[in-house]
This record gives structure tokens, sequence and C-alpha cells, in this order.
């Protein structure tokens, strides 16, 4: 069963806190990953690929450069499924 | 007038301790830090060496979560053993641009290589992790720390094997003496703890093999030393001009005096048997520091605790003291901690430099029986040395024909 926009955006915090060590309640729909939340192009292949395993989806390179925030993420994570 | 260079600050993560201080306690105590590695691939690949000097602190308990994904373990010791240095030398106020790091390793970042394949061979090419070459590349241990202290002057990493840190601590002397640099973090370290460099080293019969006496296996100048005990963890020093020291009221441990790195060109793994460029190297430190070989009056060994190597070394160093020699308290500190490789370099150049300190050459522990060939005068428990100025000096080797020696004094102020 799909996850719902809330429980994606959970599973999305948790990863990026793994990664990064940012506090889950600060991975938010309107952060920017890079301006907000000062994530790496490195870090973010990771946390793009640890999404892909955690919710089974998949996310080409070149969609990459369209996830500008979170929010972007949930909603491409959240149709994919 | 020469800048004088000093040591302001020491840290260290080995098989004896998580700090310079535990280490050397331990070390004074006459510890062993060799045991059994308790991991399923020793069993998996039958290793024929089961044993090694494990770091004695879990680096995942003294980094952050963050540090620890990123940072492959050779960098995460290097990282431990540096923050250390730079806290026991007082954090000092540097000008960036005038703060550089020497730093170390033998191999590299082996487990994340090794890990990064096997993620290659199973899961495919995206499963292999960006961080993949940062972390694998040998110049991260000195980027890591370059990057956390902010050293802008230059970070620069020696790889020559098993004397990789001796020679970072040899060039960072030029640094130091050039006017451009006022402080440098110099040191090395390895986690090559790995089945694989295990099986390697096993296979050109490089180890020991007493497996049932792991604590016992790492004997130098002893009859019956069979081999090396692999090694890890990082060993750091600061290094800092005497005026900047001075100027900033900072403890001084010992004077650096003398460095230098020469090669044998005689074969890519065994040691020169005539010792000439082992000598040299010696020779070489102490003309550095205007000293004679009569003022040395302890030596840190390279003395691995393999058969030719031991030998090879007593050879070299008979050519620079000849009779004097035997007035010379050598230490072989390996057969407390194992040989560190490209770590082992600086972790033996803070014993000297804390025997210079305290006045104390650390034993050598597992001599039963010492090997006629090599009759240097071995301590084997903790020995006063004496008052007034004294010399010491640090060997290293490595595989490559590599020969690099530092020379240390005791401070007078």
């Amino acid at each position: 069963m799909a996850l719902s926009q809330s429980e994606v955006l959970a599973g999305l915090a948790e990863i990026v806190n793994d990664e990064t060590g940012i506090a889950a309640d600060a991975v938010q729909l309107d952060k920017s990953f890079t301006d907000d939340l000062d994530i790496d192009s490195i870090s973010m292949m990771t946390i793009v690929v640890n999404a892909e395993d955690k919710f089974g989806v998949k996310i080409p390179d070149e969609e990459v450069k369209n996830l500008v925030t979170v929010g972007d993420a949930v909603n491409f994570i959240t149709n994919a499924q | 007038m020469t800048q004088k260079i000093v040591v302001t600050g020491v840290g260290a993560t080995t098989p004896l301790g998580g700090d310079a201080r535990s280490t050397w306690k331990a070390l004074l105590a006459g510890e062993s830090g060799i045991s059994t590695i308790d991991a399923e691939w020793v069993t998996k690949y039958e290793l024929p060496v089961t044993f090694a000097g494990q770091a004695k602190v879990n680096a995942a308990e003294v980094l952050t979560p963050q540090e620890i994904k990123r940072l492959d373990p050779s960098s995460q010791f290097a990282l431990i053993a540096a923050r250390e240095a730079w806290a026991d030398a007082g954090s000092p106020d540097v000008v960036p641009e005038r703060l550089a790091v020497e730093y170390a390793t033998g191999i590299g970042g082996v487990w994340t290589l090794l890990d990064a394949y096997d993620a290659l061979k199973e899961k495919g090419p995206r499963r292999v992790l960006p961080m993949t070459i940062p972390m694998l590349m040998p110049n991260g241990p000195a980027a890591a720390i370059g990057m956390d202290i902010a050293a802008r002057g230059g970070v620069r990493t020696a790889v020559s094997a098993c004397a990789s840190s001796t020679e970072a601590v040899a060039n960072a002397i030029a640094r130091l003496r050039s006017g451009e640099i006022d402080v440098v973090v110099a040191g090395g370290c390895e986690a090559g703890i790995h089945p694989l460099p295990l099986a390697a080293f096993a296979a050109m019969h490089a180890l020991s093999k007493r497996n049932d006496d792991p604590a016992g296996a790492s004997r130098p100048y002893d009859v019956n030393r069979d081999g090396f005990v692999m090694g890890e963890g990082a060993g750091a020093l600061v290094l800092e001009t005497e005026e900047h020291a001075k100027k900033r009221g900072a403890k001084i441990y010992a004077e650096l005096v003398g460095g230098s790195v020469t090669s044998d060109a005689h074969h890519i793994t065994a040691p020169d048997p005539e010792g000439t460029g082992a000598a040299r190297a010696v020779t070489a430190a102490l003309k550095q520091a205007n000293a004679k070989p009569e003022d040395v009056v302890h030596i840190n060994a390279h003395a691995t605790s393999t058969p030719v190597g031991d030998i090879a070394e007593y050879t070299a160093l008979l050519r620079v003291f000849g009779d004097h020699l035997s007035n010379i308290a050598v230490s072989a500190t390996k057969s407390s901690t194992g040989h560190l490789l490209g770590g082992a370099g600086a972790i033996e150049a803070i014993f000297t430099v804390l025997a210079l300190h305290e006045r104390t050459a650390p034993p050598t522990i597992n001599l039963e029986n010492q090997d006629p060939a090599i009759p240097l005068d071995v301590v084997t428990s903790p020995r006063a040395l004496p008052d007034g100025p004294i010399l010491a000096i640090s060997t290293s080797f490595g595989f490559g024909g590599h020969n690099a020696v530092i020379a240390f004094r005791s401070y007078q102020g």
C-alpha cells in the first residue's frame, strides 16, 4: 500500500537525519535541501539512493536536480509509488 | 639563527589505549595490546593469522554518527588523535595560512575501497556511495584533520609504507623552518585490520603466526620472533616554532632537532643487509641536530619482530654508533602495540618525546631469549634516562626501501 505524504516526509526526514545529523523535525516540506538544510551534492545523492531503497521507487539522476525542496522530493516519491 | 621546533601537543589512539596518556601508562606497565580478532571473517576465510593489535577505543563512541559515516576508519583514528593533540597543545590560536598538516598513512582507506567493491558486486554501481573516493584516498586523513583545525598552509600526505609517519614528522621540519608556517600537526594512521591486508601480509610470510599466544607474538630481538603483528590506530603531534610556542606560553615536551629520509634502491621489501641507507638517515638526522652519535641516549627502534628486519636495523645502528651502541637504551615498543604501519612512526615519535620529557625509556616486552646476533641494550622494564640535555631518535623503515629517522632533544627552556 502506498504511503501517505506525511509518512513519506517522516521517512525522508529519518534518512536526512541519518546522513547529515540534521534534526528530523527540521526537515519540512518548504525547506530547500541546499539553501535551508545546507546539504551538499554528495549527501544528496546518498539520500536519494537511500530513499530509493526505503520507498521502493526509482529516482533518475536527471530528476534529482528538480528536487529543490523537501516537498519536491516527497511529492515525487509519493507519486512514484 | 635557525628557528627551533618544539613539540607542544600529543595525541594517540592505539591498541594500548584511547589516548596518548593511557597508551603511555599501559606501555610503561608492560601491557600487550595484541589479542585475537573477534570477527566472523577470520574463520570464514580461514585466515592463517587470527590476531592483531586492535584499537582500544570504539571510534563510534568518540565521533559523531556523521563523522563515522563520512570517514574511513583510518581517518576516524586520525581525527581522534589529532583532536587530542590539538587540545593538549591548548588549541593554539594560529593564523590559518600559517598552519599546516603533514599526515601519513601506509595503505589508505582499505575498508572503504573493499566495502565499495562488495557493494558494486552485490548491488550494482548505484549502491557505491558517492563518498567512496574521498574516503578511500590516502590523503583523506590529512584532509580531515586540515578541515577540522582550518589549516590553510598546506595539507600533505607522506606515503612510504611503514616509514610513512616518521617521514611526515620529518617533512614538517622544513615547513616550520621556512618561516612560512608556525604550527604543523604531524603524524600518521592506519586501519588495515581487514581480511585482505592480513591475508596479503601473511602470504609474504611477514606476520607472526603465533595464534595461540597473541600477547607473546610481537617479540622484537627474541630468538623465537617469527614476524610482525598488525596494529591499528593513529598518532599526532603538534609541532611549533619555539618562538610561536613561547609567545603563547605553551607547555613544551621536547625539541624536534632533526629528521631525514633516505632510500635503499636495493629490494622492494627486503632491507639492505648492509644497512647503509638506514645508517645515512640516522647520520643525517644527527647532523641536523648538530649532534654526535655519542650524544644519543635512547632509541625507539623500528624493531618489528621480523627475523631479518631486526638484524638489518641492528647492523645499520652499529654502522653509525659503533661501540657507543651498547650505551644506548633501546626500546622496541611494537612488542606492546603491534605494528601500526603508517601510524607506527607517529606513536613511536610520541613515545620518544614522552621518554625524554619524563626521562623514562619504555620497556620492550616478550624478550625472553635475546638473539645473540643483536647484542643491544634492550630496555625490558622502565628505565630512567640521564639528567641534563639528552638526545633520542626514532627509526622507521618501510617496504620500498624507505628509511626515515627523526631526532628529539630534551627541552631546556
